[in-house]
């Protein structure tokens, strides 16, 4: 399962089988190129469709309002100015909603990762008298859910609403991720080691925590990316579960500004239709600049999650 | 010596006989050995309790007139009236069309993209640009729904937008996008494949990867072109994922993709874009007619896992991987 499997390293040391190859005939080779100029044309577009519209949104985010209500900003930012970065970072909403996010990030991922890492270990271990109950009750829920409405009662009836727990504690253990969980542990940790830790005299719980926990690093790095990428997108259980808008997160303040159009804090002071239609644009300019803010920080790590990401992709397509 | 018979007897109890081994004293000796695994699995198992079991419990509220007062078990049955109730409506047709509308066309529209994509990304020579594309590709999954439809409003903005004026500058009319009925379907389905085709694409790439390179070499050899060795090595050889990743598509078909429909809803596209899901909101948490939009959740899990058994079973006769 290794992704490195270069097929190259295989035909090199025996050249006489490359000679072997009459039947590679010009037609053939030329049917190979032209499928090779089609293939990276089509990856080439579908590169340029999914970075021009991000990279128009940095240069737009730039570039005098004006010149891009006008249709003149394509490739290059046009008459460069930073206000719509000002005003976001003048913007308290913004901020508190800022801050809402990392707190609810860094307690949900705390909660999840612990969970799923405990229970995932302890599904993984086939000595567990009714493991195979047990899992099947997590799978259930994976087909089956109350939905929306029944959520949301028994939300209420916990009193969480208008809490910080109705936003980490409702999605906080995913199936999914207790299976991946699940099944590295299984391929991972030999049951060998087990039985020699066992041997010495050490309990479950000083197996997990001091053999195989550290063993399990790139799978705890898996699991805490996920969840804060997840925590740091999500705003519909807030939105449900919250009505105190100074505990929103900020992609809920994201989605009352760049949606719902909410343009209260720009500072329009009414007057004339020119400094209405200005205040617009201006708005307008703070949305391309709150987009690339929000979005940032996870742009920035991406290279870095990368690694871990295709690995994920990999442990569940073992299962 | 009448000692030996009673020592004879008593052998069984010293090494345990298989039917012995079975018996409930043993088992909660293994039970209550095990005791530590339990407790890790404790919080996991109150997890699913409370915010997935609880939940299916008060699924009864369906069939009920929920109150407060009384919760999901005492209040009062009312048997189907609800469900009655909805299909009887007038939006019962309009709102179910709108879900299976998007389901398939997202479907039929987004689920072979990233195969294709997989296919030639797994073509290409250069390992660099292999690694470029993928990380490309994939990175807009990174960006949250919120701003994805926030780029939506922006670039299709009817003054403003980039498409827009691209628009004007060859000539066209300006469009509203986000306020037209008929433009909602196709920019949920194009924006969906935009920002996920890149990252189902690495599921499919981590098969690809699994395939024996031999048989490529050897149909080399044989003088395959690339585009037989796609059709007769990498589609079968990828085939299994693609069978499961499909069923698993097909449960929730009437699921996925809720969030940005009711991002994307704006009053003058609701007559395309109200979906099942988005409805039940509506009902439910706007409206505050708990049982009646329980019951229209209810009715849109049950649609679903009938779709999911029937796709299963297709497979199954076709001899192809299952989930279960």
């Amino acid at each position: 399962m290794s992704l490195k499997t270069s097929p190259r390293t295989i035909d090199t040391p025996n050249r006489p089988l490359s000679q072997g190859r009459p039947r590679q005939t010009l037609r053939d080779r030329y049917g190979d190129r032209a499928f090779n100029i089609v293939a990276t044309s089509i990856l080439l577009l579908s590169i340029l469709a999914v970075v021009y519209p991000l990279y128009f949104i940095v240069i737009a985010s730039v570039s005098d309002p004006n010149a891009v209500y006008e249709g003149k900003v394509w490739l290059f930012p046009s008459g460069v100015t930073t206000e719509g970065y000002e005003r976001i970072f003048a913007d308290s909403r913004i901020w508190n909603g800022l801050g809402n996010t990392v707190i609810y990030t860094v307690l949900g991922t705390a909660i999840s990762v612990s969970t799923i890492l405990c229970g995932a270990y302890a599904l993984s271990r086939k000595d567990m008298p009714g493991r195979k109950i047990l899992m099947l009750l997590f799978v259930i829920t994976m087909f089956f859910d109350g939905g929306l409405i029944t959520k949301y009662l028994v939300v209420r009836d916990l009193g969480m609403l208008d809490t910080v727990w109705a936003v980490v504690l409702p999605g906080a253990v995913g199936v999914w991720n207790l299976i991946i969980a699940r099944s590295f542990f299984e391929h991972t940790i030999p049951n060998e080691l087990r039985e020699a830790a066992q041997m010495d005299g050490a309990t479950d719980f000083k197996f997990f925590f001091q053999m195989v926990l550290p063993l399990s690093k790139p799978l705890i790095m898996l699991m805490i990316m996920v969840h804060v990428v997840a925590h740091w997108n999500s705003f519909f259980d807030a939105l449900i579960f919250l009505n105190d808008d100074s505990k929103y997160p900020l992609q809920l303040v994201l989605r009352n500004i760049l949606i719902q159009s909410d343009v209260s804090s720009t500072g329009t002071t009414g007057g004339d239709i020119a400094s209405y239609a200005a205040a617009q644009r201006i708005a307008e300019l703070t949305k391309y600049a709150m987009i690339v803010v929000s979005s940032l920080p996870l742009m920035i790590a991406l290279p870095f999650m990368q690694k871990h990401f295709t690995k994920g992709a990999m442990i569940g397509a073992v299962k | 010596m009448s000692r030996t018979i009673p020592a004879r007897r008593g052998r069984p109890v010293a090494a345990p006989s298989p039917q012995a081994k079975n018996s409930l004293s043993l088992r909660l000796k293994r039970i209550f050995r095990a005791w530590q695994l339990y407790v890790l699995l404790a919080p996991a198992i109150i997890y699913i309790l409370v915010f997935k079991y609880w939940p299916m419990y008060g699924v009864q509220i369906a069939f009920k007139n929920y109150n407060p007062v009384d919760g999901f078990t005492d209040s009062p049955w009312v048997g189907l009236t609800h469900f009655i109730r909805f299909m009887n409506s007038y939006q019962f047709g309009q709102v179910v069309g709108n879900t299976l509308w998007i389901a398939v066309l997202g479907l039929l529209v987004a689920f072979p993209i990233p195969i294709i994509l997989a296919l030639l990304v797994n073509q290409l020579q250069s390992e660099r640009f292999k690694k470029f594309t993928q990380t490309v590709l994939y990175s807009p999954a990174f960006i949250s729904t919120v701003v994805v439809v926030g780029i939506m409003f922006v670039v299709l903005s009817p003054r403003s937008g980039l498409v827009n004026n691209a628009i004007q500058l060859g000539g066209g009319e300006p469009i509203f996008f986000m306020g037209s009925a008929e433009w909602f379907r196709p920019i949920y389905v194009i924006s969906d494949v935009w920002q996920n085709a890149g990252f189902s694409m690495i599921v499919y790439l981590a098969a690809l990867a699994a395939i024996d390179p031999a048989l490529h070499d050897a149909a080399k050899v044989d003088g395959a072109s690339k585009l037989q060795r796609i059709r007769h090595i990498d589609l079968p050889g990828i085939m299994p994922v693609v069978t499961i990743l499909f069923i698993l598509a097909i449960g929730n078909l009437l699921n996925v993709g809720f969030e940005k429909a009711l991002l994307m809803q704006t009053p003058l596209n609701l007559s395309t874009s109200e979906i099942i899901q988005t409805y039940v909101y509506h009902a439910g948490l706007q409206q505050a007619q708990f049982s009646y939009s329980a019951a229209i959740g209810l009715f849109n899990s049950l649609l679903n896992l009938a779709l999911l058994l029937v796709f299963n079973t297709i497979a199954r006769r076709a001899n192809q991987a299952t989930l279960w």
